[in-house]
Parts: C-alpha cells; sequence; structure tokens
C-alpha cells in the first residue's frame, strides 16, 4: 500500500520521535510513505486566525503539489494539520467560487482534490488481524489513558471516522495492541494548544487536569496522536510539578509509539527515548 | 362543446410569476375555448359567481380552471359549476400555482407552461363525461388504537354520543404515560387522580369494547367500511374468570427478574404481573420470557394460588375481526433513549452525558416515576444509586430535541414546561436542595404556562442557566456537569448528585410499520401526517383516518385531550349520515372484450376486483370476466395500466383523455 506523506513542522523539529514511529510502524506494515515533495506549512494557527485566505491558500498548495504528484490520499499525523488540510480540501469542495479565487493565486487548477486521513485511521484500515499478527512482545494489561485532544475528532460531521464527544477509535486500536483502556473523563479536553510558550500558565492548569484525571482513574500512560499536546502534556510537566506539588509524573507516548512497542519496536527506534518524562515499560 | 377558461390570480402568488391576463388570452385561442377570462381571486365569491355567469351567458359545457392544486379548490369550483347546470365532472383544474408559479422565477417562461397547463386540461375536458358520484352505506362504529389520555378521551367522546367504540390497546393496560406522570403543568394535580376516573369510565361504558394487549394487524376497506384484523396477544390468563385478586402476583416465586416498565427499569417486577395498582383491566399478564414453567414447566404456583382457575398457560393469541366506519390513531409516543447507540445508528446519541453508565443520570420519566407517590421510593427524592436525597439536581433540556448534529432538529414543546415542574416539585419536598437548570430557549406557550415557569424561577429559586452541556462525568463520587452559561459568558461547571435529562419525545418504534398497515403517510421521523397542518390537523390523507395527541407530533396533555375530542367529532360527522358520497373516480370493465386474465385482480392493491360469470341466454355461465367493486377500488389505475387487452378503463381518466392531454404539451 503507498500513501502520501505530510508530515508538517512539528514532525521535523519538536515531535521528531513522532515522525521517526511514524515511519517505522509503517515501514513494519507494509505501508509506503510517499512525502509531498517542497511542501509548506498547513496554515494552523497563526495563519488561520490571521488571514482565512492566507490559510486556505497555504493547505491549497500542499493539496495541488499531492495531486500532481498523483496521490490520491494523505497521512497527515499531526492533529492540527490534519484539521487544516480536510477543512480546506472541503471548503474547495463545497465552493467553487473559493476554489476558483485559490487556483488564481496558486497560479494552477488542482485537478483532484486528495482525501486527508490521520493516523488512527490508517491503523484502522490496516485491520486487527495485520496488527496482531505483528504483535511483539505488546503492553500486555498496561493501563492507558487515550488523549484525543481538541482537534482529532472535530468539528463533528467532518471527521465522520468517530464520534466527537466520546470517541472510542483509539481504545480499539490500544486494546489489539494488548493494553487496558481506561474509561475516563478528559480524553478530549483542551490542553492549551498553541499557550505553551505564550501562556505557560494556562497551558500548566488544564494539562494538570488532564494527567490528574488519567492518574486518579489508574493510568500507566496516555498516548495521543498530536504534537501540540505531547508537548504540553510531555515537556510542561516539569513546570506542573513546579506548581502542584502532589502531581506524579506519568509518561505521554505518540499512538505510533505505543504501537511499534507492540510490534516489537525497540524504544530507541520509536524515539521514545527522546521524551521529558521516561517511559519504562514492565512489560516489554 | 363549449369551454370556458378562467385565470386565478391567487393575489399575488400566481400573478407575480404568471402573466394572467396573457394567458386567458392565449386560452381564449384554443379550440373549443369560446371564453376565457382571469381575476384576482377566483374562489372568492365573486370569482365564482363570475364561472356562473358565463356559463349560462356563453351557454358553456366545460369548464377549466386554472388556480391552485386541485386538492385546495376542486370541490369549491365542481360545486359551483353544479349551481350553474354543469355537471361537476366537467370542470378540470389546471395547476397553475404549485406546479409552475411557486416553483419557477422567470415570468416568461411560468406564462408560457402555464399556457401549457391550460391547454392539456381543455384537451381533457373535451373529453370528459358527465359522472355521478356514488353513494356507500356507513358503518357507525369506531377503532381507537391507542389508550392513552388521547384514546381515552375519543373513546368516550364517540361512546357518550351514542357510538360503539373498540378500543386497542397494546400494552396490558390502558393510562398510557399519562399514568406514570406525577403530578401535571401547570396547576400541579396529581396525574393519576384525574386519569384514573377516565380509565374506569372507559372500563364501564357499556358502548365501549376494550381490547388491551392487542394489536392491530391488518386493515382493510375504505372510509366508512374498514375491516381490522387484531391480534390479541396471549395473556396466559382468563380475563372472563380472572377477578384480579392479585394472589398470583403475590405468590410469584419470580421476583426480580424483569425490570417494571411502568416505572422505568427503576423497580423490578414479576412474572405474572399487572403493570401498576389501578391497571385497567386490572387482570395479569404472564411474561412467558422469564416464567418458569415457560422455560421448563417446573413451576405452577399462580395455577395453584388461583382461586377461579383463570390461569390458562395454553393460551394462543387471538385474531378477532372488527368492522368500524372510522379509525382514530392515537398510538403517542416514546422517550429517546440516549444510551450510546450503534455504529450504524443515524442518530449520533450522547455517549457523553454518561446515561447507562451513571445510575443517578436518569431522563424525564424517570424522574415522573420517583416524584410520584405510587413510584418506587414513593415520592420520596431518593437518587436510584444509593438512596440518598440528592441535594444538588442539574436539569438538561433540549437532549435530542433541537440539534441537528446529534438528534432531531424538531422542538419537543413539553420538557421546558416539565422541567419546571420537576425543579418545582423537587424544591417543594427538598427544601435546602438546590435545582439547576440548563436551556437554549425557555418556550412555555400556553395558557398560565409562562406564569408558572416564572414561580419556578421566582418563588422557587430553580436556578436557569443559559447554554449547553458538553459533558458529564464522575468525580469523587459527584456528576461533573460541564456546561456554558452563554448569556454571562463563562464555562460553568457543576457538581451535581442527580442530573435529569428531558430526551426528546420521537413517535413509537413501530409507528412506521403501523402507518403502512393503515394507509397513512408518516413524515421521516415517524410521526404521522396530518392533510393540512392548519385547517385539517386531525385528519390523516386516508378518509376515514383521524388523528389524535402525540403520534403526529409532540403534545403535551391538554393539546392531545383537545386533538382526541376533535378527531372523534371528526368521526361523528362522519356517523351523522347514513351514505357517504364518493367520487366515482374508479375503474370500469368492457365485459365484452375483457378475456378473464385477470392480471388486474393480482396487481389490484385494494382487494376491488371480482369475478364475474356471464351466462348465455338459457343462463349457464358461458365465461368469467373482471368486475369492479366500486365500493373498494380507490381509483389508482394499477388494471388499467396492467390489462394486457385494453378492457379496463379508469372513469374520468380514459386512455383517450389522458393521451389528448399528452399531444396537447
Amino acid at each position: 500500500m503507498k500513501i502520501g506523506y505530510y508530515p508538517g513542522c512539528s514532525l521535523t523539529g519538536t515531535a521528531k520521535e513522532y515522525d521517526k514511529s511514524v515511519r517505522k510502524t509503517a515501514e513494519v506494515l507494509g505501508i509506503e510513505l510517499i512525502e509531498i515533495d517542497d511542501w509548506n506549512c498547513c496554515g494552523a494557527t497563526s495563519a488561520h486566525i490571521t488571514s482565512h485566505r492566507l490559510a486556505l491558500s497555504l493547505s491549497a498548495r500542499n493539496l495541488l503539489l499531492a495531486s500532481k504528484q498523483g496521490l490520491k490520499e494523505i497521512l497527515a499525523p499531526c492533529a492540527a494539520c490534519y484539521s487544516r488540510l480536510s477543512l480546506s480540501a472541503e471548503e474547495l469542495i463545497k465552493k467553487p467560487d473559493a476554489k476558483k479565487e485559490i487556483e488564481e493565486l496558486l497560479g494552477e487548477e488542482i485537478l483532484e482534490i486528495p482525501k486527508i486521513i490521520n493516523l488512527v485511521q490508517l491503523y484502522q484500515r490496516v485491520g486487527a488481524e495485520k496488527m496482531i499478527e505483528k504483535k511483539g512482545t505488546g503492553n500486555a494489561k498496561l493501563k492507558t489513558a487515550c488523549y484525543y485532544g481538541c482537534l482529532l475528532v472535530r468539528p463533528s460531521g467532518l471527521n465522520s471516522f468517530d464520534d466527537s464527544e466520546e470517541p472510542q477509535s483509539m481504545e480499539k486500536i490500544v486494546t489489539i495492541c494488548g493494553a487496558e483502556p481506561i474509561d475516563w473523563n478528559y480524553k478530549t479536553e483542551c490542553c492549551g494548544a498553541a499557550h505553551s510558550i505564550a501562556r505557560k500558565d494556562i497551558v500548566v492548569d488544564l494539562s494538570h487536569k488532564i494527567l490528574t484525571d488519567a492518574k486518579t482513574r489508574k493510568a500507566d500512560i496516555v498516548i495521543t496522536a498530536c504534537p501540540m499536546c505531547h508537548t504540553n502534556l510531555d515537556m510542561r510537566q516539569k513546570d506542573i510539578k513546579k506548581k502542584f506539588d502532589k502531581h506524579e509524573k506519568i509518561p505521554v507516548l505518540y499512538l505510533s509509539e505505543f504501537v511499534g512497542l507492540s510490534m516489537g519496536l525497540t524504544k530507541e527506534e520509536l524515539g521514545i527515548d527522546l521524551h521529558f518524562v521516561p517511559f519504562e515499560s514492565k512489560t516489554v | 362543446m363549449k369551454v370556458g377558461v378562467f385565470i386565478c390570480h391567487c393575489g399575488e402568488n400566481i400573478g407575480r410569476t404568471v402573466d394572467c391576463p396573457k394567458v386567458a388570452e392565449a386560452a381564449g385561442k384554443l379550440p373549443g375555448v369560446v371564453h376565457s377570462v382571469d381575476y384576482k381571486y377566483m374562489c372568492s365569491d365573486p370569482g365564482q359567481n363570475l364561472i356562473k355567469q358565463a356559463i349560462k351567458e356563453k351557454e358553456l359545457d366545460a369548464v377549466v380552471v386554472g388556480s391552485c392544486s386541485p386538492h385546495m379548490h376542486e370541490k369549491t369550483f365542481r360545486k359551483a359549476v353544479e349551481g350553474a347546470g354543469i355537471n361537476p365532472f366537467l370542470c378540470e383544474i389546471a395547476n397553475i400555482r404549485e406546479h409552475c408559479s411557486w416553483v419557477h422565477e422567470n415570468k416568461d417562461e411560468g406564462t408560457d407552461k402555464s399556457i401549457d397547463l391550460i391547454r392539456y386540461a381543455v384537451e381533457k375536458v373535451k373529453r370528459n363525461e358527465p359522472l355521478t358520484t356514488i353513494r356507500v352505506p356507513i358503518t357507525k362504529r369506531a377503532m381507537v388504537i391507542g389508550g392513552g389520555i388521547s384514546g381515552i378521551q375519543a373513546s368516550l367522546d364517540i361512546a357518550n354520543a351514542g357510538y360503539e367504540v373498540v378500543l386497542v390497546e397494546k400494552e396490558p393496560s390502558i393510562g398510557g404515560h399519562m399514568s406514570q406522570l406525577s403530578e401535571t403543568f401547570p396547576t400541579l394535580d396529581c396525574s393519576q387522580c384525574i386519569l384514573t376516573p377516565r380509565m374506569v369510565e372507559v372500563y364501564q361504558h357499556p358502548k365501549i369494547k376494550l381490547m388491551s394487549f392487542s394489536e392491530v394487524e391488518k386493515v382493510e376497506g375504505f372510509i366508512g367500511n374498514f375491516k381490522v384484523t387484531v391480534r390479541k396477544k396471549a395473556r396466559f390468563v382468563d380475563d372472563e374468570k380472572c377477578t384480579g385478586c392479585g394472589d398470583c402476583i403475590q405468590n410469584c416465586p419470580i421476583k426480580k427478574k424483569a425490570l417494571s416498565e411502568f416505572d422505568e427499569n427503576l423497580t423490578t417486577r414479576t412474572a405474572i404481573y399487572v403493570p401498576f395498582p389501578q391497571a385497567v383491566p386490572n387482570i395479569p399478564v404472564i411474561d412467558s420470557e422469564i416464567c418458569t414453567y415457560f422455560k421448563n414447566g417446573k413451576c405452577s404456583m399462580c395455577v395453584k394460588v388461583c382461586g377461579r382457575g383463570a390461569i390458562d398457560f395454553e393460551q394462543k393469541d387471538k385474531l378477532i375481526e372488527e368492522e368500524v366506519g372510522a379509525i382514530i390513531v392515537a398510538t403517542g409516543f416514546k422517550l429517546y433513549s440516549i444510551e450510546k447507540k450503534p455504529e450504524d445508528s443515524p442518530i449520533k446519541g450522547y455517549g457523553e452525558y454518561g446515561y447507562g453508565k451513571y445510575k443517578d443520570v436518569i431522563d424525564g420519566l424517570q424522574f415522573e416515576r420517583i416524584a410520584s407517590a405510587s413510584g418506587p421510593t414513593e415520592g420520596e427524592f431518593l437518587r436510584p444509586s444509593d438512596n440518598t436525597v440528592p441535594k444538588k439536581i442539574v436539569f438538561i433540556q433540549c437532549v435530542g430535541s433541537r440539534d441537528e448534529a446529534k438528534g432531531f432538529s424538531y422542538c419537543s414543546k413539553i420538557c421546558c414546561m416539565y422541567t419546571a415542574k420537576h425543579a418545582m416539585l423537587y424544591k417543594h419536598k427538598v427544601h435546602d436542595g438546590e435545582a439547576y437548570v440548563f436551556y437554549m430557549d425557555i418556550r412555555a406557550g400556553g395558557k398560565m404556562y409562562e406564569e408558572f415557569v416564572r414561580r419556578a424561577i421566582e418563588e422557587d429559586d430553580v436556578k436557569y442557566i443559559r447554554g449547553r452541556v458538553s459533558k458529564i462525568y464522575e468525580e469523587n463520587g459527584k456528576y461533573m456537569v460541564k456546561g456554558e452559561d452563554t448569556i454571562a459568558g463563562v464555562p460553568v461547571t457543576i457538581d451535581a448528585d442527580m442530573v435529569v435529562l428531558a430526551t426528546a419525545m420521537i413517535p413509537q418504534p413501530e409507528s412506521k410499520k403501523l402507518a403502512q398497515t393503515i394507509g397513512i403517510p408518516y413524515d421521516s421521523y415517524g410521526f404521522f401526517n396530518e392533510v393540512h397542518p392548519k385547517l385539517r390537523p386531525v385528519e390523516s390523507s386516508t378518509g376515514g383516518v383521524f388523528l389524535a395527541g402525540a403520534c403526529q407530533s409532540p403534545r403535551d396533555i391538554p393539546e392531545s385531550v383537545s386533538m382526541a375530542s376533535a378527531a372523534a367529532s371528526k368521526a361523528l360527522v362522519l356517523f351523522g349520515s347514513d351514505f357517504l358520497e364518493r367520487e366515482p373516480i374508479v375503474a370500469k370493465v368492457n365485459e365484452n372484450i375483457c378475456a378473464g386474465c385477470f392480471y388486474c385482480k393480482k396487481v389490484c392493491p385494494y382487494n376491488a376486483i371480482e369475478i364475474k360469470e356471464i351466462p348465455s341466454k338459457n343462463g349457464k355461465p358461458v365465461r368469467v370476466v373482471a368486475y369492479v367493486n366500486e365500493g373498494l377500488c380507490q381509483g389508482c389505475g394499477t388494471c388499467n395500466a396492467t390489462c394486457p387487452s385494453k378492457s379496463v378503463e379508469l372513469t374520468g381518466y380514459t386512455d383517450a383523455q389522458i393521451f389528448a392531454e399528452i399531444s396537447a404539451i
């Protein structure tokens, strides 16, 4: 299976290990990732709060490049990229006038708008059998809090792959990997997102609530499929600890890392050694 | 034949997009047309007089009116024509409103299309034959389907007028949802206290035949002459012998296997049971799913204790045929259960509210049972999980209603009122308790309704928060209700002891099936459709079938009762005459050429085709031909289209007429 790949800026910097583990698991699963040549920013946060047209045209350029490469489907592991690219694709399909305007800006017509999928959808597609078949020593009995954050399953209607308020798709994947998903309350709450730098205080409060609920419900680890969430939940634990003395550290893994461990890949191969909160698996 | 054409402007309705004088002028030039005029309101008295006058002065033989849909005014114009001495079936309507002006924007195109429509109506009317209406006798007896408050009211009204009523109820007792309620808004009178006397009256009424635990299986016939097959489900208790003493129920050893439907799953019931003590009829039913006798034959305690020998394990379902002239459908509603839906369901549900997961997150009907003096807590406010008094209750309105993303787009109408009532009842009993209501808008239209809600807010200190709830989760023994206060513009979290969800009113799950059985239309949700939302709100489009209560759309008690009385009076209007006049649009067989293949009989949806023997001179049958029962024929034309030898024609719509219409376009 071949599929287009849009890493986005995070996966080349702060979330290098996400990129590494996505590529590694894809390789094991026999999926060839074809990176979009000369891709640019997806138009997230700073672009889309400044100018809708700017955000749309940034995304549209990526879609244009992908379609020129003959890619019908693109994997965008970052939740923000996934959201921007799919919202833009939808707008281009539904509003021919907007499409025309953007095409004039780009100087080219987008002949076929590719479909955007996220990592959860990719693993879902690979199917239960294949995941089990590739299962290595597994994450047996690891109590796992699946954290979706704000963007992965929203807005409802657009992302029909799961319920936007009570999603379950990651839980299913985690179960296949041999772990035990926990029932918890903060799986779609906000982690503070892009406030990570400018308003650290907000991020510390919000992320603390999320991690505390996971801990209270006896989670061993939290998994996520968003580099922004990972930054806040993993990197900011030091600051959380400073403010909330009682905070107990909890490792935060990317979904791809978690799946990779189940397949028998090592922590180094997956980049888990790069995290701020170390992950010491009892079973791997 | 001299044809007159009359073009109506319908005020601006047609006039805006059709040049009516131009249409009239063009129509005047059509072959056969001797008179053609336009007028602002043709259906008005002066408009009708215009037609009558023209018929006399110009000696017209036939009339075409270019106006609204024949559903609206065909009758009006045919009556006018008849008044001027022409057979009413020589009047045709060309629909230039719904089929033209309302759906087009361009005036030139609308005008051209109207001329086309007039031309074909003229070609048809030239071939129309004078017809006479058919008279059919009326069975002056009604069936009411559903024994809730609507069905009860309708039955009593008809029976008190002196006509027989068959009341069919699918549950073991009549009473419906109203019997489950605690108090009723806006007067706070006890629901059971006002309802049970009505239930008893139904039971004792000499003109009412009550068929409880029964369901309508088949409906045949037509207005004035329905034949309904009712399945009387096996109760396993002989209703002739049973006195309702209750000994069987007290001695039944199966106590906790089934959840009580009447108590909305908050309590359990025995295998042999009556839904509630005031049930009508007070005759128990055996739940064969959980009864030990039906499992392995090892228990027959009820047989032993019954002094009347009324238990009958061998009882079978019975099919009973009833002949009635009118049917009133009053099957009511169900509450939308918001538990997480299966993945293939189009309705997404509200998994984030934890209904089904948290015991103290309940729906409105469950709260009614808790508040009710006859309920599981005998009216004390105790929460289901641990039987303690909740000190803080959050009520959430519009769960499933007015929510296109996750539920239904309509407003369930009663929730604003019953939520105010719930909060009020709670505050009356738990003085130090706090009640919060999350709402979108407060819709309290009705006599003394708004005053009632104000009372809850001002006198009983119920705290109303305008906004939606995003999720409910458990934390430290509390239910954390996260929502938004859109007036203050802040997120709010309330740590509640109990949460009550005002979930949407939806039709009964079998409503679509029943509608198909009876042959009445329903909307996309499964609510039954009325013929006209304003002027004929209790009539279905099938003659003789009327609608009452929440099966038509969400309704409260006063509205359901009004509808029921209205539906009853519609049935009584029907019973007011001995014969029913029907349009003579029925199929006719040309016996000379009918080959007797009876393809028509196979395809007729109304069983209107019979076999007729044609005798020779000496009286011996020589051949058989098809014969149309005019009483049953609905004029659908299926036989006409099927007949290989073209020996069936639809009166008023013969092939010659239809082809003339088509060629004229």
